[in-house]
């Protein structure tokens, strides 16, 4: 298990630094100049000068190398003074937003607890309303609650988000004005009517959210619960006398759980891809906005920062996938 | 038992065969109609329907659905019903194209990857490493930079297309690739093509005879979901506002455009939304009942 695992975690490490490459590559190798929005009325040397306080003259490996090096060795060092109190990162570079001229990771961290929790929250009820449905109607093959269930996942996978965002919006904010179509981040929940008014601004980003996920989650459930319900064993725990709660609800779903575990966790990433537009849509102020916001503003630290911790949320995952399908099952890391 | 087999019938065509098991897939049967209808709307619709697309009739601005103008008007007088067929053109055009390039680089590397095990392991961790990438931020880190540039090319539009085009399909052949691939390999073992091996076709000649159609079925079933990821993306660009220019009509800008006037017209982002989501739909219960279809195991004889 050990080898298995320290395999996994050697594979990552080159493929974190080609994405790292690809980029870097693909923004710096384009055309746009940050000095664009400075002022005509200031000397070009005075410019130069601008450019280079921003690492911009070098050569393009001494670029990327600095990058690396904030990124991999001074952000951790900023985290562990903050954790701890020590003061290994003093006077070292940070990468910096061009926007705001603060550092980058500051900023992700004041966003990140928005779309966490935004994301987490529909995530989890995503596959709370996906795991029983899908159990039920693989149980039930064919019945009417069956085929309801494939519609609503074919509608989930079909109908992209911002529509479905929108069309809550126009019925529950706009025709019934029921919910906020806002989502107000400084919002603090005190007592009972906060935490109501909290409710109902999450309803409708979480539920649009949690439609993608129930239909992916959904799916899957419903072809591993298929797969396992028509084996030996099955037959053989039937036979035994077992009641058939026990049958389904022990023998089978353990069974399927397996792969529809490595799949939840494969697509933790992707659901945060998706939060991008439902924030957009919500204008809920988290990290998916703040990417639409550094693209609009020509903020390429801030782009490639966030860009580069989708791509380490996406190899983080698929390592944790692997590991649990690992655990979970033995057949897997023999080979 | 012999007795049963009816030498006289007539020879079953694959094609027939594949029909066949289509047509008993009632939702794929639906799909395919209301797909098929929709592209025939939206290529035939324009040459039709009185109104063009960018007319802009200021005095018969923001009016709600009538006979003239069956889906209203928007806030500068322009026929909804005309930019929904313009912009279903466009989306629909993307997708087909997005796909064709997608189903290209797919189909590309998968049968190298399967047939020349030498190239077997770089190109399957070269498409692992495109899996791991965060493909919608890049998306758009791809449409803010290159946007420019391309549209003093080619002009804003059609730079755009290409851009969009382009993108989507050098970001979704991953898929395609490794099924592929596995076809391949499991193929390349066969009789008939060692056979073609062993009496000295080139390598050539055995991808395009011999492989090739046999891999067309999982090729078909992953163009019916590479066209509805490439509306789905254009879509969700053009929504984001990093699609096409303002004045060009795609359903997802149409939406984007709705939203701004979600309070007084909220019924005006039901159309673009409801296209994009019964296109997709379509295609999806299409793909679903191809896959079956194609599949020689479901098909009952």
């Amino acid at each position: 298990m050990l080898t298995y695992i320290a395999r996994r975690l050697l594979i990552s490490i080159p493929t974190l630094i080609f994405i790292s490459l690809v980029i870097f590559l693909l923004l710096n190798l384009a055309p746009n100049d940050p000095m664009a929005q400075v002022p005509l009325t200031v000397p070009p040397e005075v410019k130069q000068k601008m450019r280079e306080a921003l690492g911009l003259g070098q050569p393009l490996y001494v670029q990327f190398l600095k990058w690396l090096i904030q990124l991999f060795w001074i952000e951790p060092q900023v985290f562990i003074d903050y954790m701890f109190n020590t003061s290994f990162s003093e006077g070292k570079l940070r990468v910096i937003s061009w926007q705001t001229r603060s550092p980058v990771m500051d900023i992700i961290v004041q966003r990140m607890p928005q779309t966490l929790w935004v994301v987490g929250m529909s995530y989890v009820v995503g596959i709370l309303i996906a795991i029983p449905i899908g159990i039920y109607s693989a149980y039930k093959q064919y019945s009417v609650f069956d085929q309801v269930g494939t519609f609503v996942t074919m509608i989930g996978y079909s109908v992209p988000p911002f529509f479905t965002g929108v069309f809550v919006i126009v019925i529950f904010s706009v025709q019934l004005g029921w919910l906020p179509s806002i989502y107000d981040t400084t919002h603090t929940v005190v007592d009972w009517e906060t935490f109501k008014i909290q409710l109902k601004q999450m309803v409708m980003p979480v539920m649009v959210l949690a439609l993608q996920t129930t239909a992916m989650i959904n799916r899957f459930m419903r072809a591993t619960m298929l797969d396992n319900l028509n084996q030996d064993y099955v037959r053989t725990a039937r036979a035994k006398g077992l009641s058939e709660w026990t049958v389904v609800m022990i023998h089978v779903l353990r069974n399927s759980m397996i792969p529809v575990i490595t799949v939840i966790a494969l697509n933790v990433p992707a659901i945060f891809g998706g939060a991008i537009i439902t924030e957009q849509v919500f204008k809920v102020n988290g990290i998916g906005q703040q990417l639409i916001g550094a693209i609009y503003a020509n903020d390429l630290p801030t782009v490639q920062t966030i860009t580069f911790m989708f791509a380490v949320l996406i190899v983080l995952f698929n390592l944790l996938a692997d590991i649990i399908y690992g655990i979970l099952d033995p057949r897997i890391r023999y080979d | 038992m012999t007795d049963n087999l009816n030498i006289n019938a007539k020879p079953r065509s694959k094609i027939k065969d594949v029909w066949d098991q289509f047509k008993s897939h009632k939702g794929a049967l639906l799909g395919a109609i209301i797909f098929f209808s929709i592209v025939l709307l939206v290529m035939v619709g324009p040459f039709i329907w009185p109104f063009d697309a960018n007319q802009i009739d200021i005095r018969s601005r923001n009016q709600g659905p009538s006979l003239l103008h069956p889906f209203g008007t928007d806030q500068l007088g322009r026929d909804t019903l005309a930019r929904m067929m313009a912009g279903g053109r466009t989306s629909i055009a993307v997708g087909l194209a997005a796909m064709a390039l997608s189903l290209f680089f797919g189909s590309f590397i998968g049968v190298t990857a399967g047939f020349y095990k030498r190239l077997d392991g770089v190109l399957m961790r070269f498409t692992d490493l495109f899996l791991s990438l965060p493909l919608l931020p890049l998306l758009l880190v791809m449409m803010l930079l290159f946007r420019e540039p391309l549209s003093e090319a080619y002009g804003p539009e059609r730079g755009m297309f290409v851009l969009i085009v382009v993108s989507i399909g050098i970001t979704s052949w991953m898929p395609t690739a490794r099924i592929v691939r596995a076809d391949v390999l499991a193929l390349k073992e066969r009789e008939f093509v060692l056979a073609a091996k062993a009496s000295g076709t080139s390598d050539t000649f055995i991808i395009l005879r011999h492989i090739m159609p046999n891999v067309l079925s999982p090729i078909m079933v992953s163009a019916t979901l590479g066209i509805a990821n490439g509306i789905i993306t254009e879509s969700a660009l053009s929504f984001l506002g990093l699609g096409f220019p303002p004045d060009f009509p795609t359903w997802g800008r149409l939406l984007n455009d709705a939203v701004d006037y979600l309070q007084q017209f909220p019924e005006r982002v039901f159309w673009p939304g409801l296209a994009i989501s019964l296109t997709v739909l379509s295609i999806n219960y299409l793909g679903d009942g191809l896959r079956d279809a194609l599949d020689p195991r479901m098909r009952k004889r």
